[in-house]
């Protein structure tokens, strides 16, 4: 659907010379929430104002949909930009215009006719939940109303693509996730392509189906959510697993509470994917005469499953012990025995 | 009782000065209306990173607004006689003093629009953009609507300016309170004309800034 070829944009300023993209290759699918994650400065925003050419590349192609974005003359790209939504961390609406408003400037852009412009509106402000402040201005918005003004404006000319920049960014926990639900929403209903750059791995962990990590303009590590997770290579993708995960969780003060347990074996379970921990503790518990207490764990759930450590004492009988591992051993979870008591 | 404390003042004369004022002022700032946003609108985005990025133009542009800012206004419409005979035909009367009107006030109004413009969110335009909006559509949808309570404004303050200027176009005997009072009040002593020609000039500088003060908190909806 999307594929980026050796993209690269050098910004040239009198002190020096950035390499802000520097040799990007991508391949997107369609109908997928495709994530990129960078601190600051990793070239995230360059590399999106790529795609619509908000800025022109130094080098390479971006080919959406079997058409060079990179190669279109001016009037062209402004029709294929009418097909490339957009959303922004600072919403971008005319503070001037109503919520309609600001949500028809697409559509006028476009040439749509009034009538049909007027029912086109109503269609997504229902979609968007904006129903009642239709009249409303952006200053009498909230930020999470103002970036659903900013969706729907985005969404009017049915495009194939649409592109977020930081879009939750600048909002609160809560509002992230009502916002991040509606793009999962719209994402489903409409098999809308998604692409979202953000530096926050939870946004990544929430709603993405797969993830490129960027560093100085570079893409570090791609692959699916779930993979990169669990097997973070890079540097800068455990600073970024550690940001849901937490710093070396299993360790903290474990070794005193091992120490505390005269029977039994203490284990840490590794989830990856498409299991469900409670289920099977609870099974293990119910198969065979053990006592399992949790003693430490982080779970996180992404969209292809839980992933995650826990670390469990196991008691009872050594041979009903010894079947329970086995048995945790023969589903998809690994297992290790950090202690014997 | 008026006639016995400005034993001077000619109610007809009066009025038809007052008419003059107004009419100087009103014509004068449609024309620099027009001429400052187009002045405006070419040092905005003729400027590094506009729309129209073109520096040759943009220093053209800037030294001429700059240069016709640095006229004191009083020789400006001395400079201009010639001119104004060429275009109105005449260089006495209330319609003499249009040109040089419009020319000393636009330069100005056109920085200040210059100024409203560069305070629109780069964001909007932007959005603008990657919405796939032609550079029309971004002037007249964009720039102009979200910059349009510091362009109104900045037609306020250069609306004041103007009855000022309209004042000093008393000396080519263009007419209006201005005139009237020089010539009825200083040169003939008569200090009671001076001082009702003052009242009048401040009543119609309120009037103006009420207005567009009004206007202005009406449009901004931030
Ligand atoms: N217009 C520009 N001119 C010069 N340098 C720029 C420009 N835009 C971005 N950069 C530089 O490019 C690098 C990447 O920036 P950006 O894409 O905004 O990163 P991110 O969005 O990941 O924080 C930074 O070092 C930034 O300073
Ligand atoms: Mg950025």
């Amino acid at each position: 659907m999307i594929t980026i070829k050796n993209l690269s944009k050098i910004y040239r300023t009198k002190s020096n010379t950035i390499n802000a993209v520097n040799d990007l290759n991508l391949e997107i699918e369609k109908g997928e929430i495709f994530g990129v994650i960078g601190y600051s400065g990793a070239g995230k925003s360059t590399f999106i104002r790529l795609i619509n050419r908000l800025e022109d590349p130094t080098e390479g192609q971006v080919i959406i949909d079997g058409e060079d974005i990179t190669a279109l003359k001016k009037n062209k790209l402004r029709l294929s930009r009418q097909e490339i939504g957009m959303i922004f961390q600072h919403f971008n609406l005319l503070w001037s215009r109503t919520v309609r408003e600001n949500i028809a400037f697409p559509l006028e852009i476009a040439g749509v006719p009034k009538q049909t412009r007027r029912e086109r509106v109503d269609e997504l402000i229902k979609l968007v939940g904006l129903t009642g402040r239709e009249n409303a201005y952006p200053s009498e918005l909230s930020g999470g109303q103002k970036q659903r003004v900013g969706i729907a404006r985005a969404l009017a000319n049915d495009p194939k693509v649409l592109l977020c920049d930081e879009a939750t960014s600048a909002l609160d926990p809560e509002t992230t996730d009502s916002i991040l639900k509606l793009l999962i929403d719209i994402n489903k209903n409409l098999g809308l392509t998604i692409i979202l750059i953000t530096h926050e791995m939870h946004v990544i962990r929430k709603i993405c189906h797969r993830v490129a990590v960027m560093e100085a303009g570079q893409v570090v590590e791609q692959g699916e959510v779930l993979d990169v997770f669990s097997h973070p290579k890079s540097q800068v993708t455990k600073k970024f697993v550690e940001q849901v995960m937490g710093e070396n969780q299993q360790d903290d003060g474990l070794g005193d509470v091992i120490e505390g347990f005269a029977t039994g074996k203490i284990t840490k379970l590794h989830f990856v994917g498409e299991v469900t921990n409670q289920a099977l503790i609870s099974s293990v518990a119910k198969k065979y005469q053990v006592d399992i207490s949790i003693l430490q764990g982080k779970i996180t759930q992404t969209r292809k499953g839980a992933y995650g450590t826990l670390v469990v004492h196991i008691d009872g009988d050594d041979e009903e012990i010894n079947k329970a591992i086995d048995y945790i051993a023969s589903t998809p979870v690994e297992v290790e025995v950090v202690h014997h008591a | 009782m008026l006639s016995e404390l400005f034993p001077n003042v000619q109610m007809d004369d009066l009025w038809v000065a007052t008419y003059e004022t107004f009419y100087m002022t009103l014509i004068s700032l449609v024309g620099t209306l027009i001429f400052g946003i187009l002045l405006g609108l070419l040092l905005y985005l003729t400027a590094r990173g506009g729309l129209w990025e073109n520096k040759t133009l943009h220093f053209i542009v800037a030294a001429i607004v700059n240069i016709f800012r640095a006229i004191p206004f009083i020789i400006l419409i001395l400079l201009l006689i010639p001119f104004t005979d060429f275009l109105m035909d005449t260089i006495r009367g209330p319609k003499a003093a249009l040109p040089a009107l419009i020319i000393g006030s636009a330069p100005f109004y056109g920085r200040l629009v210059e100024i409203a413009l560069r305070e629109v969110d780069k964001g909007v335009v932007e959005a603008a953009k990657a919405m796939g909006a032609k550079t029309r559509t971004i002037i007249f949808k964009v720039l102009l609507p979200e910059s349009m309570p510091a362009l109104v404004s900045g037609l306020t303050v250069t609306a004041i300016a103007l009855i000022g200027y309209t004042a000093v176009a008393g000396v080519i005997g263009a007419g209006g309170l201005g005139d009237f009072a020089y010539f009825y009040g200083f040169q003939r002593r008569a200090t009671d004309v001076v001082f009702v020609c003052t009242v009048l000039i401040v009543i119609i500088v309120f009037i103006f800034q009420f207005i567009g003060d009004l206007i202005t908190s009406k449009l901004d909806k931030r």
